[in-house]
């Protein structure tokens, strides 16, 4: 721990003196902000807008940043030869995986603290007070951070083996292809012979985002389940657990020429 | 004790998209280098300099053979507590400043925060850094990148230094300071390994240099010896070109510029010679013998072998 965690802090340092994270943010302030606008010309639903909108932009902004920053977290440092000096002190590889992976998710939970505050600012200006149902706001928040875990590993693994252009390529696809996860494994239940079981396999494979996100859901103010948090906590973890596995296996039998 | 040993260490990459091919960058090395050493690792572009380092630093794996720095196993981080290193052309994080780079640096080679700053602002003063340790590395030149390089190298005191081309990108000012650095560390005890085409750097700092060609070793040497033994030939330079052909016959190598000749013997042969310039009523410029650099070194053993190597062997 004591070699992560500086390399965590050093990922989290370039991130947050990177320009082009403020201007993400800032814009996914302002359609938080404008969510309110949407809200007054939809008469009774300005609530459910909101938490629509804002929660989205959220997850959105949050899932570009984790793959634009993500897939040049360990390309970077291998093109501009900065991992030299810091594999030539005794860091073993997959510290260095494991620190990048964390200063990355630091910076994400740290941005998406920032827009949540914004975001219940507008509500709070929009409601004049909370209920007991904006609690399970903060568990799509939460929701939103285990993506986060998952997409900011997925751009990691690309990053250890692919250039940034196909990694981003790679990321977003495996994104929205998540993002459908739920219609895949339907698909796969009414599909035949192979096709049942290569559909079974991708849904299998892809990470489910489609349960991760419950943003609709609590905009009308329905609970959330128990069990459905437990089960997302320790699939998002375990997922991303054998993601940065495999980064670190991949990273650790490359030759930096 | 040995600081450095190296058993059969090479690297063969596979070449080419469909049909592989493999292209051998470095043959089977074996070298070692004594504690207290500066060893000065020479050889052209391409020779297998970096490599070589690459792979003492676990940046490259070998395809064959082994290494121990310190006695420790290169494939073990405990290698590289005592050890530091500076890379080719470095480069560094944009966003750190050059104190903030040292402190990290140090967070990862295990100084205690209460020491890290004192160190880190010390070794900029060291290197000539500490006007400019606030300022963000992005705006720093080549030169000053390869003084944070040799300052991040240095930070933890380590036993054993290994530079990859410690003077490139430095002006005649940088280079002398560089140097006297690198000096003052071998007053300190330390090792050092560097690479370096800049021969006249090697000749002054190193107790033995190993010329590397072509990806093959070709010779290891004292400097000391091989200067010393250079100074058997003898110059000697006259007036005219009187007498050539008959030096030539003496083993003299013979050179005339304007109107003057240059002769170049062995010792042993200057009485014969010079009585042939005597007879030839030459008027005898000087006699000195030739004191002749760690280039003539480096030359000879470069050129030694115009064999293909399997890395020329292995181009379509």
């Amino acid at each position: 721990m004591s070699r992560i965690l500086p390399i965590a802090f050093n990922t989290y340092r370039e991130a947050v003196r990177d320009r082009v994270l403020y201007n993400l943010i800032v814009f996914a302030l302002l359609i938080v902000g404008s969510a309110l606008l949407f809200g007054q010309i939809s008469i009774s639903i300005e609530r459910i807008v909101l938490i629509n909108m804002g929660l989205t932009s959220i997850s959105i902004f949050g899932i570009v940043i984790s793959i634009f920053i993500g897939i040049g977290l360990v390309w970077k440092e291998i093109e501009r030869r900065t991992l030299y000096t810091v594999l030539a002190h005794p860091v073993r590889r997959w510290e260095f995986i494991f620190g990048k992976y964390l200063g990355l998710v630091g910076t994400l939970t740290f941005n998406a603290v920032l827009m949540a505050i914004g975001f219940f600012a507008a509500l709070v200006y929009l409601s004049h007070a909370f209920s007991r149902p904006d609690l399970y706001i903060l568990v799509a928040l939460y929701f939103i951070l285990l993506q986060f875990l998952i997409m900011t590993a997925v751009a990691l693994l690309y990053s250890t083996y692919s250039s940034p252009l196909l990694s981003s390529i790679f990321a977003f696809s495996t994104f929205v292809i998540g993002t459908f996860s739920e219609d895949l494994h339907n698909f796969a239940a009414g599909a035949h012979g192979l096709a049942k079981w290569m559909m079974t396999g991708v849904a299998y494979i892809i990470p489910n985002f489609s349960s991760l996100n419950v943003i609709s859901q609590v905009a009308h103010g329905a609970p959330v389940a128990g069990a459905l948090v437990l089960h997302n906590s320790v699939y998002a973890i375990t997922y991303s657990l054998v993601l940065l596995l495999c980064a670190a296996a991949v990273f650790e039998n490359r030759n930096f020429k | 004790m040995l600081a450095l040993e190296i058993e059969n260490l090479s690297k063969t990459y596979s070449v080419g998209f469909w049909k592989k091919r493999p292209r051998c960058v470095l043959k089977p090395l074996n070298l070692s280098v004594q504690e207290g050493e500066v060893f000065g690792y020479l050889g052209p572009n391409g020779a297998g300099k970096t490599t070589t380092l690459k792979i003492l630093m676990g940046l490259v794996y070998p395809t064959t053979g082994t290494a121990r720095i310190l006695g420790h196993s290169i494939d073990r981080p405990e290698a590289k507590l005592n050890v530091g290193f500076s890379p080719e052309q470095p480069y560094f994080y944009d966003h750190l400043t050059a104190l903030e780079l040292l402190e990290y640096y140090g967070q990862l080679s295990g100084i205690a925060a209460c020491d890290r700053s004192r160190r880190a602002v010390a070794t900029l003063e060291r290197v000539g850094l500490k006007d400019v340790d606030r300022l963000q590395l992005r705006k720093f030149s080549k030169g000053m990148l390869q003084r944070v390089s040799l300052a991040q190298a240095i930070l933890h005191d380590p036993k054993f230094l290994f530079l990859d081309e410690p003077m490139s990108g430095l002006d005649p000012v940088g280079r002398r300071e560089v140097r006297d650095l690198m000096q003052e560390l071998k007053d300190e005890g330390k090792t050092i390994f560097f690479s370096t085409h800049i021969l006249s750097d090697a000749e002054v700092l190193c107790d033995r240099v190993a010329v590397l060609n072509k990806g093959e070793l070709r010779g290891v040497g004292v400097v000391r010896e091989l200067l010393h033994q250079s100074e058997k030939n003898v110059e000697i330079l006259w007036h005219g070109n009187v007498a050539g052909p008959e030096l030539e016959r003496l083993g003299a190598k013979i050179r005339s510029s304007g109107e003057m000749t240059q002769a170049v013997l062995p010792h042993e042969k200057l009485d014969a010679a010079l009585d042939l310039l005597r007879k030839n009523n030459a008027r005898i410029e000087s006699v000195n013998p030739v004191r002749s650099s760690l280039e003539d070194f480096f030359l000879q053993n470069v050129d030694a072998d115009p064999r293909p190597t399997e890395m020329e062997a292995a181009r379509p």
